[in-house]
């Protein structure tokens, strides 16, 4: 029978959904409604030494796409900012609760071992099931020396990850920071520190939009605004790839992965899935449309599973990483050319005024007369990029066509016209 | 909400209340929201073929990008550079036959983009902060024009010639100008005055005076225009209604559909405009189809729009066709009328049934007879000649050539007047300006 149990760092978890260290996952109540909305863990709102942190008002901004769907968040919330005592005894309570469901501690603390190692011992008591370190946070934090300050260290984060392992028996987590240039360098890092798993990743440092009224960046608090962490979406991309980086790297491969940046549908979570992730984290999308988002998270990566035979995630994770190359490994012969579909065109024009500004002057234009117009690729200018077929509204009237031109696969490396001998890395 | 209009029952009659709220608009301009979500499903073509269909080609998939981006006073104007009375033609324009007939989401089977809601949106989003005028003028030619009758054809016209730097004078013939948009649409499409608030908003510009109560053909000579200005544009419309010669068509109750609808227009109280008990209207046109509905929105108990041919050859467009069903109108085909009945007052009327049956058009042998105690007469309108004698006149409008001038050198002519496309309100507009920009060329040559 297919089901969506999966394990990460020996964890085992009903689902792949868990949400992510965020203002969800702060108190009892939340956590106790997103289990009940059928969410497979969560990690708890990150800790930190007391006292705690103070927040401000106000602590989001959003980037809208042209049809005002948000696509992503930018947030200058702070950590937790109840008492670490509160926080523990309410883990305790919802461990009791929900003994099916998953809870890590996420935790931060200035670089001192000590500090490091007493929040690690007092969180694991609380019974959860493994420890994040977040060293991303981007903003606030990070100038008290916390967060991606140490997140943008690879030494402080093989420190930080050995500290911890030092002191817990459960597994650890070790959260990296994108605001890096070389994600396989802090991977590489919480690799030899210890780290069972990486989570990846934190929010992208970012300023989300300028009030022209007030001119100041948003959010605003009175008058004033700083960078935030941005996460949705929007941040998919850099995430997918900084997780099939170290899913493919020589250094990093087998390195359990929990991956983490704009995951709204099933379909998102099956994408990192076949790119190696072990597990899943969530929040944006909870922010926006409330925890029963995680329903057809399931339901759909369930129907995608029993569609394509996979019984397990298992069954599919990492498949598409032997398929994620260098650039210098794709076949230079394949050509594909564009294919418009006559029956489903409108006529609007889109691919046509997109070739001829922007690419390659490949479709032409033919009046029919009474106002229709028929557009045809030129298949001689056509170079297969894809840009008519991603801006056509209409779905599959533009498709791309591989063209049998009986030619052996060539990558740039053998190509003759490699005059500088680049060579297969 | 005019979407269900109140009607009479059982006798009962409509209250002032409730005939002001059947006059209420037809559309309810689009809110903030409402807009965002009609922009939407515009795909910004390119070449679009809503733009090709529109006669003052207005570039609508700019317009509605930059209500997408917020900037609705520069949709406003990307409106208005083209077609400066862009606000009646958002209320009054046939989009079924034009824009939005053209929109490419029909061919995908999906309604089209509201192009004309959009564009009263962006419109009265401009008109209503009454800011200072969008358009300059060029620097003063020193030149002037002379501009007859204050509709759409010479608004137009003079606002792009006043734009082009020439000081214009209109003389129209009515207390008020707007032509056919202050006194030929149907109340419901013009509420709150707006006629009146355009002609405000387009004299913004300057350099343009109007004088009214100058009659073509009474106090005022073709030669007294040609004789003090540089050039001349005649924008005299159709003003006469056409007569149906029957038995009985001077009866008490026997009026004008145009008459009806512009009495309709500028009264205080729509409910102190008298209408039948059994209204009958005679005509295929939009003008037939506003006069039905109006009177019926009026109180009319039983209106009946009776054209002597079938549907398809109606000139209405087939929404208003459907309004004037769903508004209770009753629509009868193929019946010409033969007399209208009554001591004073008309009482009945009788009309033959018709055929074309064998491709000849002609009586079945069948007639009857409507109770008719109001009937308005809309068999289409002709152009008031007096005053026009010198010009060439070619199937009863004034001839022009492909730059609108008539046989007269320097005198010009468009809108309803003159042949061009259809006899709409934008097409009129568009006349207007193309005749300006004939005008400015004309009186730059005649410089050198």
């Amino acid at each position: 029978m297919t089901d969506l149990r999966c394990t990460i760092a020996g964890i085992n978890s009903i689902n792949p959904f868990w949400l992510a260290s965020a203002p969800p996952t702060d108190k009892q109540t939340n956590v106790e409604r997103a289990f009940a909305a059928g969410w497979g863990g969560v990690v708890w709102k990150t800790l930190g030494e007391n006292p705690p942190v103070v927040n401000v008002s106000s602590r989001y901004g959003v980037h809208k796409d042209r049809k005002n769907g948000i696509i992503g968040i930018n947030n200058i919330e702070l950590i937790s900012d109840r008492p670490l005592e509160v926080n523990l005894r309410e883990i305790e309570q919802v461990r009791k609760n929900w003994p099916d469901r998953v809870i890590i501690g996420s935790m931060m603390a200035p670089i001192d071992e000590r500090a490091w190692k007493e929040l690690a011992i007092k969180i694991a008591n609380s019974g959860v099931h493994g420890i994040e370190l977040n060293l991303g946070c981007p903003h606030g934090m990070c100038e008290r020396g916390m967060g991606s300050a140490i997140g943008q260290v690879p030494d402080l984060v093989e420190q930080t990850t050995r500290w911890v392992r030092e002191v817990v028996d459960i597994p650890v987590f070790t959260k990296l920071t994108p605001n890096i240039t070389n994600i396989l360098v802090p991977a590489e890092a919480a690799l030899r520190g210890g780290a069972h798993a990486v989570s990846l990743i934190n929010t992208v440092n970012s300023v989300i939009s300028v009030d022209l009224d007030a001119m100041a960046p948003t959010p605003i608090v009175d008058g004033k605004g700083t960078h935030g962490g941005y996460c949705g979406a929007a941040v998919k991309p850099i995430a997918l790839n900084m997780v099939a980086e170290i899913a493919r790297a020589q250094e990093t491969r087998g390195l359990e992965i929990s991956a983490i940046g704009g995951i709204e549908t099933w379909r998102d979570a099956a994408e990192f899935i076949a790119l190696g992730a072990s597990a899943l984290q969530v929040c944006t999308a909870a922010m926006l449309y409330g925890f029963r988002i995680v329903e057809d998270m399931n339901a759909g990566l369930l129907q995608f599973m029993k569609q394509k035979g996979y019984r397990s995630i298992e069954d599919f994770r990492g498949l598409a990483v032997p398929n994620t190359v260098d650039w210098n490994q794709l076949n230079m012969n394949f050509d594909t050319k564009a294919f418009i579909k006559k029956d489903d065109c409108i006529e609007c024009g889109r691919c046509y005024i997109a070739c001829e500004d922007t690419s390659h002057q490949a479709i032409s234009i033919t009046e029919l007369g009474n106002g229709r117009r028929e557009f045809t690729v030129k298949n001689d200018d056509c170079v297969g990029c894809n840009l008519c077929a991603h801006v056509c509204p209409v779905p599959d009237c533009i498709d791309m066509r591989p063209v049998d031109n009986g030619l052996p696969p060539l990558t740039w490396p053998e190509h003759p016209a490699n005059t500088m001998g680049v060579k297969n890395s | 909400m005019v979407e269900k209009p109140v009607y009479p029952k059982n006798g009962r009659t409509l209250s002032a209340a409730e005939i002001d709220c059947n006059f209420e608009d037809l559309h309810r301009p689009l809110s903030a929201a409402q807009a965002m979500g009609a922009a939407d499903s515009c795909i910004y073509c390119y070449n679009a073929p809503c733009v090709t269909a529109c006669p003052t080609s207005i570039d609508i998939p700019t317009f509605i990008h930059q209500i997408k981006t917020g900037n609705v006073n520069g949709a406003a104007e990307t409106i208005l550079s083209e077609n400066i009375l862009g606000g009646t033609c958002a209320r009054a324009c046939p989009t079924e036959i034009l824009c939005e007939q053209a929109c490419v989401r029909n061919l995908n089977d999906e309604p089209p983009v509201q192009i004309g809601s959009l564009q009263r949106f962006a419109v009265d989003h401009l008109m209503d902060q009454q800011g200072a005028h969008p358009f300059q003028r060029a620097q003063s030619s020193g030149r002037t024009i002379a501009v007859l009758g204050a509709g759409p054809a010479g608004l137009a016209c003079a606002h792009r010639a006043s734009m082009l730097g020439h000081d214009v004078t209109i003389f129209e013939a009515k207390p008020k100008s707007g032509g056919l948009n202050e006194y030929g649409l149907a109340a419901y499409k013009m509420v709150d005055d707006f006629a009146q608030r355009e002609v405000e908003f387009l004299m913004g510009i300057g350099g343009i005076s109007v004088r009214h109560g100058q009659q073509l053909g009474g106090n005022l000579a073709l030669s007294d225009l040609t004789d003090n200005f540089d050039a001349v544009f005649l924008g005299v419309g159709f003003t006469k209604a056409n007569p149906l010669p029957l038995p009985g068509c001077d009866l008490q109750g026997v009026e004008n559909a145009i008459d009806f609808i512009a009495s309709l227009r500028q009264a205080e109280k729509k409910s102190s405009v008298a209408v039948g008990n059994n209204v009958v209207v005679i005509g295929g046109g939009n003008t037939a189809i506003d006069a039905a509905i109006q009177a019926k929105r009026l109180g009319g108990n039983s209106v009946t729009l009776v054209y002597r041919r079938g549907e398809a050859n109606m000139s209405a467009t087939a929404w208003e066709i459907e309004l004037a069903r769903t508004n209770g109108v009753v629509i009868r085909l193929w019946a010409a009328p033969v007399a209208i009945e009554g001591s004073a007052r008309a009482e009945q009327m009788t009309f033959n049934t018709m055929s074309d049956a064998g491709g000849t058009y002609q009586p079945t042998g069948e007639s009857f007879t409507l109770p008719a105690d109001h009937v308005l007469l809309a068999i289409g309108q002709s152009m008031n000649k007096s005053g026009l004698e010198n010009l060439t006149i070619d199937g009863g409008k004034i001839a022009v050539d492909a730059t609108g001038m008539t046989s007269m050198p320097g005198v010009f002519a468009g809108g309803d007047c003159v042949k061009s496309g259809d006899d709409l309100t934008v097409q009129a507009v568009e006349d207007g300006k193309q005749a300006a920009i004939a005008i400015d060329q004309f009186l730059r040559n005649k410089k050198g």
